[in-house]
């Protein structure tokens, strides 16, 4: 097995471990494919929890569906950002440029956008353009259409509902060149499985863009969060229900990273 | 009482470093300033910075804020961060962009065959690096710095970033990282301190530098 990971002598990068809060009405929940949704709890409590645990990132995304309810994370993010100091994503229900804006003014770091990139791909130059591609992740939700040899995955959009036709490791690599600085790329087939990241389609986005991807969607023990880095290729891993539910904190998950020769920070 | 301007030129996360300084500084008058007398008038400087910067430094002089930067620069304890600490140096192979010039030296781009964005065939992919340098670094602490006062050598830092500033003077440095290639990330010279990385997002050891920049007395 060859590690994926770039020596230290030639990079001092650790691998980023990031928790995901589904955030709807004001709380954290977790669904199996958006539906029987269970409370998870507080988002401002478990933001500082996993900060405490030494998680890299958070990753907020916003699933609620009206346009009046998507204003409802805002309030959120700004009591996060005032209390916890690592970089914040969130996701959901952005549709233009100003969408963006008013997330970063509520103390988010990046943005990230899904079916909004897939109907207008320029909204992704136009955001990064003005807002610098740091701040502009591309979030990708990809179905296995096609099986080995040559396996192909197809872009879902609309919370995984909506197909559309479009390859997955194409359409990662034309938002990397329309500006996304990071690629977030959920396996709809592995999530809420916990049979681990589709290892396949994460080395072959991985591979294909020069610009940072998190593996999502699967996870279920450790070792699948080893596998994302050093099999799939990915700078960071996230996952939801492992940590949500304490199966496992952040720490242990890093103490299992590093077992594995995997370079993480650790405080 | 401690009065801090951030220089809010319309670039950056200027929230994020004042909602940072406000937790490690709570007794510190903290300002986002958009006016020149306003900066004049604080005892410390944060000059913060984010996106291309072109953008940059056109907005500043569109703010009419440069001048006052470069004042801050001559006495006050003042501290760039990121784009801000870039826009010290001469000018930046980043759309060619002239700077402030405060220090010399010039702002490059992670480069070479080690990086995923030279195309060469012959290259691993699967251990190209990435750009932008996106995460946590550990930070070696090349000279001993009021700033990096109850901070251990090597903690790591986050980082967003595809450009960094390489000094003429190879004495500003402070603090290094490695990418592919070992980079200066932070400089300081007598009451100016810069860093590549973003203290306020590095959680306990990025408040502790703001920490550290509130009670220096350079």
């Amino acid at each position: 097995m060859t590690i994926a990971t770039a020596s230290s002598a030639v990079s001092g990068l650790t691998r980023r471990i990031i928790p995901c809060l589904d955030v709807t009405a004001g709380r954290v929940v977790k669904g199996v494919n958006f539906v029987q949704l269970v409370d998870a709890g507080d988002p401002i409590e478990i933001a500082r929890r996993y900060n405490e645990q030494g998680a890299d990132e958070l990753t907020f995304l916003d699933i609620t569906a009206t346009s009046d309810g998507r204003d409802l994370i805002l309030p959120i993010i700004e009591q996060v950002a005032s209390q916890v100091f690592i970089p914040l994503t969130v996701g959901g229900g952005v549709r233009q440029v100003s969408d963006v804006q008013r997330l970063l003014n509520a103390g988010a770091d990046k943005i990230s956008m899904n079916s909004a990139a897939v109907a207008n791909p320029d909204l992704v130059r136009a955001a990064s353009d003005y807002h610098g591609s740091q701040c502009i992740v591309v979030a990708i939700d990809a179905r296995r259409v096609k099986d080995a040899p040559t396996p192909t995955w197809e872009v879902f959009t609309h919370g995984g509902r909506k197909g559309t036709g479009i390859d997955a490791v194409a359409w990662a690599r034309k938002m990397a060149e329309y500006g996304a600085g990071e690629i977030l790329l959920t396996s709809m087939d592995r999530d809420g499985t916990k049979s681990g990241f589709d290892l396949e389609l994460t080395r072959q986005v991985s591979d294909a863009v020069a610009v940072p991807v998190i593996a999502s969607g699967g996870v279920g023990t450790l070792q699948h969060l080893a596998d994302g880095v050093t099999l799939g290729g990915a700078s960071a891993v996230l996952a939801a229900s492992i940590f949500h539910y304490g199966e496992f904190t952040v720490r242990e998950a890093k103490d299992f990273m590093a077992s594995r020769g995997i370079p993480v920070r650790r405080n | 009482m401690t009065s801090i301007a951030i220089v809010d030129y319309g670039m950056g996360n200027y929230h994020s470093v004042e909602r940072a300084l406000r937790h490690a500084a709570p007794e510190a008058d903290i300002r986002l300033c958009k006016q020149a007398q306003e900066i004049d008038a604080a005892d410390r400087v944060v000059f913060p910075g984010q996106g291309a910067m072109a953008d940059c430094m056109r907005t500043l002089d569109e703010a009419g804020l440069r001048d006052a930067v470069l004042r801050a620069a001559r006495d006050k304890p003042l501290l760039g961060v990121c784009v801000g600490e870039q826009m010290l140096f001469e000018r930046s192979d980043e759309g060619n962009t002239a700077s402030l010039g405060i220090f010399k030296g010039e702002v490059k781009r992670f480069t070479g065959p080690l990086f995923a964005e030279q195309l060469g065939a012959q290259t691993d992919r699967a251990s190209r690096l990435k750009v932008p340098h996106m995460g946590w670094n550990p930070v070696r602490q090349t000279r001993p710095h009021a700033l990096w006062s109850g901070i251990a050598d090597a903690t790591p830092f986050y980082f967003v970033h595809s450009y960094y500033a390489v000094p003429s003077d190879a004495g500003l440095t402070v603090g290094e990282s490695q990418y592919g290639v070992r980079f200066t990330c932070a400089v300081a010279h007598e009451n100016i301190f810069a860093v590549q990385f973003h203290p306020e997002k590095s959680a306990d050891s990025g408040l502790r530098l703001y920490r550290n920049f509130v009670d220096w007395n350079p």
